[in-house]
């Protein structure tokens, strides 16, 4: 999949830059008419979160009582909602934002760490039944996490063989096993496909001659192959960033309601649920948890639209 | 647990699968023979094996076991007993009223959602196409992509707010209504038409995603077939019609196929606007409430066997699609 980047014009030809298929098709169609849809698409496509955080601004009173728009010609401005989600005792989204925090880490560092090196072997170790191997870890792909959710559930809380289990009030790591191996579960099939593609783009003769020169497998791997795939992690772990800070089923079943464990998407909801005409802090509390992520997508976007087609069958 | 300790917890799990990952590696660093490199390859392997195989290929198989059971679980292995009942779950979701009612919205919600995002996402992608806010235009309406669906499900609740028609209205869809002289009207809670607004919320989430890909897919258009159609009078809509869509048609598979895979699983946006009242259920809220509010296993284990089932055929056609596309 090619990335978005446009090619540069090239300037200073003689002839005019050739047009492509759907700018000729724009002139025709009446520029004015062309860009005045454009921007009404734009209007649609940004008001609805341009007045979410206008609100997010306004006192209680005023948000509560007429529409954000009255703010362009009445400002009144303050920091209060804010507040109020974020260190207020009932909402306290500042320790979800942690928990958020403490779930994505793992969740995007483990499928990699794992995916990677189970990757360099579907690519490039032969042995005996590999193809089939991998068809078979890439086809689990198509697999909803809706179907496995009950059953890995009773996993967690009451393993086989007198295992720990890894739910209930003793559960190590304060329970948030249940949430870091369920994503790095369901992100498995994904990494180890996208990662192996990235792998398999690389020269054989590269690796033969590093091979040649006495270098084993593991030489290989961490000297030529981890540098190389540096833009591919980066795809897959946006990707994967994106996907579990924005996630609320696994979350709901997995951290089971448990508040010490749950991320802000699942205070977000309860608050939507318990709280739905207190717009002044389901503003301010959407926009708090929309920060994050919403960096990380600005900065890293080239990365993001890479990983994005192969990723989207995902879950 | 403090703050400190969630963090230090991080740590350590993290700390602990790349030992995982380190050790193998430094165990198997040594091996040369034919022999010690398939040691080296299961090595590799077995971390991701044992996870996919414990975590979703024997979840899956029982899921699709306990859909043939009554409420109460029933494991593969060790269940006792066990009241087998046959197809009736999927008979109950077929005959059901209101099961009835959430698939006819999922109908709805897979079809129309990825033919009105993909449209949108392509007439837009030509018209900015080589103009000169190009990039600043995609990020608008690509931004939504990065919002989760619970903030997306908040911030369109929010357009649909309703008030009496009497009272200063603070959803900006109800004020337009009340400024042109209409009644407002609740969005959300008027049936049939509220799935409607409900596929709204996803659409404003997937245009960006169709706009990314078909706008790359039109740029890969070559010139001298733009050229060659325009010399022969091509011009237009018709350029649009004859050139452009046949060129993208792979590419417009794609995002057709993956948004309406997307469509199917999704239940955060029912979940937080309606909490499945009003008839707004889909399948996958369903399976929700049915697994984990109602516990009746069976039955959700029956609706997550169908969404797998559903999903199934469009997967394997649309990875297809994209391996004809890289082929390209």
């Amino acid at each position: 999949m090619t990335t978005t980047t446009p090619t540069a014009p090239q300037a200073g030809l003689k002839t005019a830059p050739p047009k492509s298929a759907s700018s000729a098709a724009r002139e025709s169609l009446s520029g004015r008419w062309a860009s005045a849809a454009a921007i009404v698409i734009a209007i649609v496509w940004t008001l609805p979160t341009f007045g979410l955080l206008v609100s997010s601004f306004r006192p209680e009173g005023e948000v509560k009582t007429n529409g954000w728009w009255n703010a362009l010609t009445d400002p009144q401005f303050t920091l209060d909602s804010y507040r109020q989600v974020i260190s207020g005792a009932d909402i306290d989204l500042a320790t979800y934002m942690i928990n958020s925090v403490v779930i994505t880490i793992p969740a995007v560092l483990i499928p990699i760490s794992l995916a990677v090196m189970a990757a360099y072997a579907f690519a490039w170790i032969p042995f005996k039944g590999r193809d089939t191997l991998f068809v078979a870890v890439f086809a689990l792909q198509i697999v909803p996490i809706q179907v496995t959710m009950i059953p890995l559930l009773r996993l967690y809380v009451d393993p086989p063989f007198n295992l720990m289990p890894l739910a209930g009030n003793d559960a190590p790591g304060g329970g948030f096993y249940t949430v870091w191996l369920s994503h790095t579960i369901f992100a498995l099939p994904l990494a180890i496909f996208l990662l192996h593609n990235f792998m398999r783009e690389i020269p054989g003769e590269l690796i033969e001659s590093a091979r040649v020169d006495g270098a084993g497998h593991v030489q290989i791997f961490s000297k030529i192959m981890l540098p190389l795939m540096t833009p591919a992690i980066a795809a897959f772990g946006i990707f994967q960033f994106l996907w579990v800070w924005n996630d609320l089923l696994v979350a709901l079943v997995f951290a089971g309601g448990n508040p010490s464990v749950s991320p802000l998407t699942v205070r977000l909801a309860a608050l939507a649920g318990q709280r739905g005409e207190d717009w002044h802090l389901l503003s301010a509390g959407a926009f708090v948890s929309l920060v994050v992520p919403l960096i990380v997508f600005l900065s890293l976007q080239r990365y993001f639209v890479r990983g994005l087609l192969a990723g989207s069958v995902k879950g | 647990m403090t703050s400190t300790d969630k963090l230090v917890q991080m740590a350590i799990a993290v700390v602990l699968f790349f030992a995982v990952t380190g050790l193998i590696l430094v165990l198997t660093a040594r091996l040369r023979s034919r022999n010690g490199e398939r040691v080296q390859a299961a090595a590799f392997i077995a971390p991701s094996l044992l996870l996919i195989a414990v975590g979703l290929l024997y979840p899956a198989a029982g899921t699709i076991y306990q859909s043939f059971f009554g409420s109460s679980y029933q494991p593969i292995l060790g269940g006792e007993g066990g009241n087998f009942v046959g197809l009736d779950n999927y008979r109950t979701i077929f005959t059901n009223g209101d099961l009835l009612q959430v698939l006819q919205n999922t109908a709805l919600w897979v079809v129309l959602t990825p033919l009105v995002a993909t449209t949108i996402g392509l007439v837009y992608a030509v018209l900015i196409d080589r103009s000169r806010f190009e990039k600043f235009a995609k990020a608008l309406i690509f931004l939504p992509m990065a919002i989760s669906l619970v903030g997306a499900s908040i911030i369109w609740k929010f357009m649909y707010d309703y008030k009496g028609s009497d009272q200063d209205q603070i959803g900006v869809l109800n004020a337009m209504l009340k400024a042109v002289g209409f009644d407002t009207y609740r969005f959300l809670l008027t049936e049939p038409w509220n799935t409607l607004f409900l596929i709204v919320i996803i659409v404003w989430v997937q245009a960006g995603f169709a706009m990314t890909i078909l706008s790359a897919a039109i740029k890969a258009i070559p010139d001298d077939i733009v050229e060659a159609a325009k010399l022969d009078g091509v011009n237009g809509l018709k350029l649009f019609r004859y050139i452009t869509v046949p060129s993208i048609r792979p590419s417009l598979i794609v995002v057709l196929t993956t948004i309406s895979i997307t469509t199917l699983k999704v239940f955060d946006i029912v979940r937080t606007a309606t909490g499945g009242q009003f008839g707004t259920s889909v399948l996958a809220y369903e399976f929700y409430v049915q697994s984990f509010r109602s516990f009746d296993f069976g039955l959700g284990a029956a609706l997550a066997t169908l969404i797998f089932v559903l999903v199934t055929p469009i997967v394997v056609y649309n990875i297809r699609q994209m391996r004809r596309l890289e082929a390209r």
